[in-house]
């Protein structure tokens, strides 16, 4: 089976971008997502802000905080998500980004907002994952990830995806072993996140040499790896891609933009221009791999 | 592994991958010098306790509470440890076993302080450097142990974010062990966190209620008919009870910060107590499945104590599944109460408690007196857990505040110093 997530990397190295749904609100997001499409942008991966990102820098820590003050929740992101499935001009994959506790807290919620609207009292919520699942399928999401659910408790949202054609998307870190990094293999669809490099989201001046490290463990996996953490300009993309890896996710680079709030759509769009250039300078330095 | 990481359905394991092995290795540290003595670590853990934090701890009979409510009381001297909070149990033992591991840095967050203190001193002491992540709210509360922590050399991070309390900590020190945690180690400062901490911490903690069980069947001739704690991530509570667990007869009371009130303010996304062991809802959060102020699309709600050490928006979940099993009791009581019971503490026994403990102080008043008529039987021990110096401003600020009775003027002190 091969998902749309997949597809997107069979040309060329895409480029995933990340933003934080509704920063600063969920008119804005719709604007930077075309504009991010408009420059290059393959995949877009949306945010689902979550009170506690352990895993975000300060960048993508106040865009959630932004995100969150106006007003963000897992409804109006499915109702997000839905309108830019209408948009014309966004015909790539929306992947979300978010935390354990809102998909798992979703089917108990569901349960209390019908409960609310039928004015009776709160039946069973529908335990674990499902719910959430299903009502990312149903908005239009192709996949997920969830940078605070590891591989070992991931059995019950992986079955979800199963069920309702959801890639999981896990990240593979500097420090992963080689038995870890089986494990993950073994599960994962859609695409590896190679983290590059240890510690949290945040732009970097340079690429690290985990990076090169990570990939060159990854070499005999046939799903495509892209990298992350990290990267935010041209060059990066380039000797990311040239180094072997098959796409970049560039998310604070982004953000810092947006948090700028000057002219941010046009900046967005030549900003994914420029690392999307990178990625494809990078790809005509590697020969193409054999048996793809 | 993944079944012995969990207390029936909570605990677990959920943190970046990045930090996943590093957690592999501890787990397996826990299981070999934790468990199976290797090397004799829990020798010279005890030992240490000893000689450096100064155990066993006494129990002492409260005389004039007993007088108050006609029965006997026996409060657990945790606030005479060394540091003056059982938190040096567990941030000995950390540290320790940080060296045995080989690590060579330490980092940790503290909400009280006291467990930032704690931390701070045990790296003094066995040599090891440390930074500590403290909200900027915390700071502010618990300037004394701020400087402790500093004078131990310890590097002390101010966290900005949020409500600048233990839960932003908290998310900071992960945020840290993520970026360096080949050469780091967490020392988590409750029973809260991915597994093995919760069960890690509860044993180096376990030493009280080892002590306390020996202690009054000694000087009493039986085992107490209840047993009482604070709570906040319970540390301190799951020290006092585990050796009590298996007996049956004797109740388990954990009681939680009430604050200014229960409910929550749905509008401001609020919880104005910490009590999630009450009111909670099963979640996700800092590692671990447990329950958790939260609203209802999970995003965690701030919670609030007049206690440092108790503003926290989850529990540990060993105590979140003694509770649904109904072997442990969680009651509350407010920030009223507790101030209270810090005055009464101090004026009756010659004993200034932390507001931490204050709140368990509180829950006797209120089941023997009070509101919440509860029997707590014939025969019951507290746990003082920690010393209340920390606590002095706090206290006058917020008793002058509310015009407390209990408390003492210190209006014609001003200016004088
Ligand atoms: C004296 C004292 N008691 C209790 C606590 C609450 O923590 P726990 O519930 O983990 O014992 C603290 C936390 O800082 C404390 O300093």
């Amino acid at each position: 089976m091969s998902s749309s997530i997949r597809e997107a990397f069979a040309d060329e190295p895409p480029l995933i971008s990340y933003v934080a749904a509704g920063d600063p609100d969920a008119e804005s997001t719709k604007e930077y997502v075309r504009a991010l499409v408009r420059g290059g942008a393959d995949v877009i991966e949306l945010g689902l802000p979550f009170s506690e990102p352990i895993a975000e820098g300060p960048t993508i820590q106040q865009a959630i905080r932004r995100a969150l003050d106006a007003g963000m929740t897992p409804d109006r992101y499915f109702d997000l998500v839905a309108e830019l499935r209408e948009d014309a001009e966004v015909d790539v994959p929306l992947v979300c980004m978010t935390y354990y506790n809102l998909i798992y807290q979703y089917g108990d919620s569901e349960a209390q907002r019908a409960s609310d609207a039928s004015g009776k009292t709160a039946s069973e919520g529908r335990e674990g994952p499902e719910p959430f699942v299903e009502a990312a399928a149903e908005a239009g999401i192709s996949g997920l990830i969830v940078p605070d659910l590891p591989v070992d408790e991931s059995g019950p949202l992986k079955s979800a995806c199963e069920a309702h054609g959801l890639d999981l998307i896990f990240i593979v870190a500097p420090t992963t072993t080689d038995e870890r990094l089986d494990r993950m293999l073994d599960r994962a669809t859609g695409f590896v996140y190679v983290q590059g490099r240890l510690g949290t989201t945040g732009a970097r001046s340079d690429v690290s040499t985990d990076t090169h490290v990570s990939l060159g463990r990854l070499d005999e996996t046939d799903l495509p790896k892209a990298v992350g953490f990290g990267i935010s300009e041209r060059d990066h993309a380039r000797e990311i891609v040239s180094g072997g890896a098959d796409g970049i996710i560039v998310g604070s680079a982004f953000v810092d933009l947006i948090a700028e709030g000057d002219e941010v759509a046009d900046r967005l769009e030549a900003k994914a221009r420029e690392l999307k250039e990178g990625a494809l300078d990078g790809a005509e330095k590697v020969p193409e791999p054999e048996g793809k | 592994m993944s079944s012995e990481s969990k207390f029936g359905d909570y605990g677990g394991q959920y943190v970046p991958e990045a930090l996943m092995p590093a957690i592999e290795e501890l787990t397996d540290a826990y299981e070999r010098y934790v468990l199976d003595n290797e090397d004799g670590f829990m020798d010279e853990f005890r030992e240490r306790l000893r000689d450096f934090g100064g155990r066993p701890t006494p129990l002492q009979r409260a005389d004039r509470l007993s007088e108050r409510y006609d029965r006997e009381v026996y409060l657990k001297r945790e606030d005479l440890l060394h540091g003056g909070a059982h938190k040096l149990n567990n941030a000995l033992g950390q540290v320790l076993l940080a060296k045995y591991m080989g690590k060579d840095r330490i980092i940790a967050e503290t909400g009280a302080g006291q467990h930032g203190t704690a931390t701070a001193m045990a790296s003094a002491y066995l040599g090891m450097p440390c930074e500590i992540y403290m909200g900027r709210t915390d700071i502010n509360r618990q300037r004394p142990n701020v400087f402790r922590m500093r004078i131990h050399d310890a590097e002390v991070n101010p966290v900005d974010i949020g409500s600048g309390t233990l839960k932003e900590a908290i998310n900071e020190t992960m945020r840290d062990w993520a970026t360096n945690v080949e050469d780091t180690h967490y020392v988590i400062g409750s029973i809260v966190g991915p597994h093995p901490f919760p069960k890690m911490v509860r044993d180096f903690q376990s030493v009280i209620s080892e002590e306390a069980r020996e202690q009054v069947r000694d000087q009493t001739g039986r085992l107490p008919d209840s047993v009482v704690a604070c709570a906040g991530g319970g540390s301190n509570t799951m020290g006092t009870f585990h050796e009590f667990v298996p007996d049956e007869d004797v109740d388990l009371v954990a009681v939680e910060a009430g604050g200014s009130e229960l409910t929550i303010d749905e509008d401001e996304d609020l919880a104005p107590h910490s009590a999630s062991l009450s009111t909670g809802e099963e979640g996700v959060l800092h590692g671990a499945r447990t329950k958790l102020l939260q609203n209802r699309d999970g995003q965690i709600l701030e919670s609030h104590s007049v206690s440092a050490g108790l503003d926290y928006s989850g529990v540990g979940p060993e105590l979140a599944y003694l509770a649904d099993e109904g072997r442990v009791t969680p009651v509350n009581v407010g920030d009223d109460a507790a101030l209270e019971a810090f005055h009464r503490l101090s004026k009756l026994e010659g004993i200034i408690p932390a507001l931490e403990s204050s709140h368990a102080l509180a829950y006797l008043e209120e089941a023997v007196l009070g509101e919440q008529a509860d029997d707590l039987g014939d025969l019951v021990v507290v746990n003082v857990s920690g010393r209340g110096d920390k606590d002095l401003d706090t206290v006058i600020e917020e008793s002058e505040k509310r015009d407390l009775d209990a408390a003492p003027s210190m209006e014609v002190f001003e200016g004088e110093q």
